[in-house]
This record gives structure tokens, sequence and C-alpha cells, in this order.
């Protein structure tokens, strides 16, 4: 193990060490504290000048209550699922589809065609943003989430295809000749002995979609406009316009709207990290 | 000759599909990613490249216009600007893998509850952008921020971080730079579980230790994830738009643009929909990264011959 542990190490080191790390996190989020202090202080605090000192009182409940019942927060939250949960569907399904076939077919043109994927995925934005909004305003789609989801599906396959055909890859390949042996047809071999053995591969592309469209900024700004079809990211700037200068309602706003994800990471961490190091060990 | 003997023996007629399955089967399971694929990032690509020939509103006719669009960019100002920027971008955003491997050495111990902190410390990343970008903008606030009031502590004034024109790109980058750590830590602390000890151990009795150590043998052990932090990081540095967009819309005097927000400006807001002279921003910016693609997906082709 590198570096040594400190268990190892004399008996003062390690208290240095644990004394540390406290401070050392402390430090790493202190950004974030600031803005959870600021989300329950009172507006008088700030009308004051108070904005560092002991909060007058907490008004935890009624800050985020004025986000909750008075704002548009909850149709921007509303959109961002909306948005969210279909594209995770959609990716996850198309790219185990693609993944299946570039990890267990051997044709031709099949490195050519997972290159494609994963050089797309490298792409710039910008470089489709023209034509991306032009062909949504054609369709009909501008400003409705159905035009966002279709994108960020389409997006989001080069990564996941990249992923999941890596994930077959390492699968154990005899398991899919024998049942080729026995005759299975092919989707049945996908269906019945692929598919169950992608499950970590599924999950932790599950919960890595949804933390990236969420937090998707750029593709919401272009796409859509106005609460109808705004996704929070979006929609947090005009919440800030509406209070602007009320700085307990704005942080607790950001919160709020950072919240979704953040729960999600608590809660599949381990899928999270496992398919966001996927290929960092060999 | 026995064939001729066993007619029985001859495969009952079969579908086209079935006696093809094996050809066909992979390309009917891709056919809906690469339509889509095809559809929203392959074709577009090309399109803005025509799209730059044109001068166009997005609305009325398109004018075809020829290279006019990059013979303007060779004199505008504001590009020149957002090109030093992006590489401003590329060379600073790298530092984000030096200090995740940093803060990874710090935490690759087995004290308890080191878990809780790995979360924690990792926990930026999982933040939108767009918060990070608003945290960021209200700690530098000149007179209610806290890098002001922690400084006042020590008797220094208040700096005005992102109103400074030399310092507001730093400024945000320093903000970029929060998640991306974070990201390049997790990475380095699962490489670093999978160091082989045994290499340490016989590295230790030979008597390395220390940096000697971390650079002859930790590091080419960790290059799976340094690639990844690499390829990661500059995708990222490139693509940064939301950071700007949020902390200082490109100003002051246009000193924060890069050429993503540029090329949106010009584009899609108020200073006017020049859709040809926006794709013309993004090609130049696509051809930039195409270099980096074109070095990763060597790598990655070496990577698979080797296989």
């Amino acid at each position: 193990m590198f570096p040594r542990p400190i268990q190892q190490a004399s008996a003062p080191a390690q208290t240095a060490y644990k004394t540390m790390l406290p401070i050392a996190l402390i430090l790493w989020l202190l950004p974030l504290i600031a803005v959870a202090i600021f989300s329950i202080k009172p507006a008088t605090d700030f009308t004051q000048g108070n904005y560092w000192g002991v909060p007058g009182s907490v008004e935890l409940f009624n800050n985020y209550g004025q986000v909750f019942f008075n704002s548009d927060m909850p149709r921007y939250m509303l959109n961002s699922v909306l948005i969210t949960v279909p594209t995770v569907i959609g990716a996850v399904a198309l790219s185990a589809m693609a993944g299946f076939a570039l990890g267990v077919y051997k044709f031709r043109s099949n490195i050519w065609v997972f290159f494609m994927f994963v050089a797309g995925n490298f792409v710039p934005f910008q470089i489709l943003m023209v034509p991306v909004r032009d062909l949504t305003l054609d369709m009909g789609l501008y400003n409705t989430k159905t035009g966002l989801v279709l994108f960020h599906i389409a997006f989001q396959t080069g990564f996941c295809t990249l992923f999941m055909r890596n994930f077959i890859r390492a699968l154990p390949f005899p398991l899919i000749e024998a049942a080729r042996v026995e005759g299975v047809a092919e989707w049945r071999i996908f269906w019945f002995v692929v598919l169950p053995l992608m499950k970590p591969a599924l999950a932790a592309l599950a919960v890595l979609i949804f933390t990236f469209i969420w937090n998707d900024y750029f593709w919401a700004i272009v796409l859509t406009q106005g609460p109808d079809a705004q996704p929070v990211t979006a929609g947090i700037t005009s919440f800030n316009a509406q209070y602007r200068a009320a700085y307990h309602l704005m942080s607790a706003g950001s919160i709020v709207a950072a919240l979704p994800p953040v729960l999600m990471f608590f809660l599949m961490q381990k899928h999270f990290i496992a398919g966001l190091t996927l290929g960092a060990v060999k | 000759m026995t064939t001729a003997a066993l007619p029985d023996t001859d495969p009952p007629k079969r579908g086209w599909y079935k006696r093809n399955e094996i050809a066909v089967t992979p390309w009917l399971f891709l056919a809906p990613a690469i339509l889509f694929f095809a559809v929203y990032v392959i074709i577009p690509i090309f399109q803005s490249f025509s799209i730059s020939l044109y001068d166009w509103d997005g609305l009325g006719q398109a004018e075809y216009i020829g290279l006019a669009n990059y013979q303007e960019l060779m004199n505008d100002r504001a590009f020149e600007v957002s090109l030093w920027n992006n590489l401003k971008w590329l060379v600073f955003y790298l530092l984000a893998i030096p200090a995740g491997l940093f803060i990874a050495l710090f935490l690759n111990q087995t004290v308890t509850g080191i878990r809780i902190y790995k979360s924690l410390f990792f926990f930026p990343f999982v933040l939108s952008q767009v918060v990070v970008g608003l945290v960021f903008a209200w700690f530098y606030l000149p007179n209610e921020g806290l890098l002001s009031n922690m400084l006042a502590l020590v008797g220094l004034g208040p700096v005005n971080v992102l109103g400074d024109p030399t310092w507001a790109t730093y400024g945000i980058i320093l903000a970029g730079l929060w998640p991306q750590t974070a990201y390049c830590m997790i990475l380095y602390l699962t490489g670093l579980n999978a160091v082989d000890p045994e290499q340490v151990e016989a590295a230790r009795l030979d008597g390395a230790k220390g940096w000697k150590m971390l650079w002859y043998v930790i590091i080419p052990q960790l290059k799976p994830a340094t690639f990844i932090a690499f390829v990661v990081t500059i995708i990222g540095a490139l693509r940064s738009f939301d950071l700007i967009s949020i902390m200082t819309n490109g100003g002051p005097f246009g000193q924060t643009r890069v050429l993503s927000f540029y090329m949106f400006e010009k584009a899609l807001s108020e200073y006017g929909f020049r859709m040809g002279y926006g794709a013309a921003i993004a090609v130049v910016l696509f051809l930039i990264m195409l270099v980096f693609i074109a070095y990763f997906l060597w790598s990655m082709y070496r990577e698979e011959k080797g296989h």
C-alpha cells in the first residue's frame, strides 16, 4: 500500500493526520458551507450587512418553504425529472443493444462503428448547436421536454455504448458460445444470458446519466425557454433574477436544485464510482 | 459420396434471417443507436461546416459567402481573446490531475470514517456546474463574499476577483478545478487501490521511499487512471461554458469569453443571430478538439490491438 499506512507511523504523526482530516475537509467544502449558512439566515441579516456573523435567527423552514411554495422551483424540478428519467431509460436501452452488438459480434466494421460512438462523445457541443436547434425547431419540438430528451438520448448513447461494450467484452464469452450451440436465438441470448449479467453496468450507467442530464445547462438554454419546459439548472437563473440580492433565497434555491443528484450519489455510491472509474485500472 | 446417400440430413428449409442470423443481428441491435447518433451528432457536425460558409440569421434565406466568416475571425479581437482564454483553460485545468493525485494520496489510508471523508471530498463533482458557479460567484463577492471577509481578517483589502479583467478567468478556472480535482481524485483512489503491493514491498526493501517511490514505482502503475484523467480534463477544459455563463457572462469587457461561449453569444444571444459566424467559431473549436480526439482514439486503437 502506498503511502505507507499511517498505523505504522509514530503516535504524534497519527494524531496529526487525524486532526488534519477534518480541517482539510472543511477547507475543501468551505464555499459550499458558506452557501448552506446563507440559506438559513433571515433576510434582515443581509440588509443589515451581517453576512458572516452569527445568524440573527434560523429561518430554515421559512427560506426553504419560500422556495417550495412561493416560486416556480417545483415546476422546474418536475421538468428536470421528466427530462432526466426518460433520457436515462432511452440511453441505457439503446446503448445496451449497441454495446451487445459491438461486444459480442466480430464483423469488419466493428471497431469503426465503435470509434464513431467514442469520437462523437468527445465532440464539443457547440458544433452541434446550430443544426440541432434547427432540427428541433423543424420538428416542432423547440421548447418541449421531448425535444431535449431526444437529443440527450442520442448524445449520451456515445458514452454509454463505450461503457457497455467494454463491460460486455469482459464477460465470459464461452457462456454465449454455449447458448449458441444449444440453438438459442441471438436476441434471446441478449435478453436471457447477457442482460442479467449486465445489471451492475446498467445500474452504474443509470446513476451517471441521471447526474449528467440533471446537471445539463447548455442544452437547456439552447432548446428551451420559460417554466413550461426548462429544467431546474436553467430555471435557477430566472429564480435568481426574481430574488436578486436575496441571498438567503438564492442559496436555498441552489441547494434544492443540487439535491437530487447528491441524494442519488450518496444512495448509489458504489455504482456511481464503479461507473466513473471504469478503465482506471487494468 | 455419403451426402447423396443421406438426403434427409439436409437442413430444413430456413428463412433468410435464420441463415444470416449471425451477420444480421449486430446491425439490428445497432440500428436504433446509429440512427439517433447519426441524426443528432454525426450529421450536424457536417451541417455546421456547411453553415459556416453562409451568412444566415437562422430564419431568412441563407446567403453563401465562402470563407468570409473565417476571414472576419482573423481580425476579430474578441475571437483572439477567446482563443487565448481557451489556452489558459487547457493549461491550468490540467492542474486538476496533480491536485487530484495529491488528495488521493492524502486519503489513501484506513482510519475510521475514511470512507465518509472520501465521499465528501468527491461530493463537489456531483453538483451541477451552475451551482458550482453560483457558489463561487458568491464566494468571490467583493464585500459580502467569504473570500474578501477572510482576507480582511489578515488585514488585506477586499478583492473583486470576477470584476477584474486580468483575474476573472483565473477565478473561474479555479471554480472549475474544484469538481474536476474531485473527479481526478476518485480515479486515482481507484488506481491506488489496484497498485501491486508486492512491487511496493520489493521497492521498499530496495530502499525506495517518498518521492522516488511515487515517481518510479507508483505513478507508472497509475497510467490507466492518468490517461482517463487527462481525457476528461481536456474535454472539460474545452467544453467550459456553464461556469462562464453563470459567473461573469463573458465579462468584464468580454475578457472571460472562451470559444464555446463566444460562439453561443454570436449565434443565439442579444448580439444578433449570426448562425454562420457562430458555426465558424464552432468549427475552429472542433478542429482544436480533433487533435485531442485523434490522439485519444489512436491510444485506444493501440490498446485494442494489444489485446
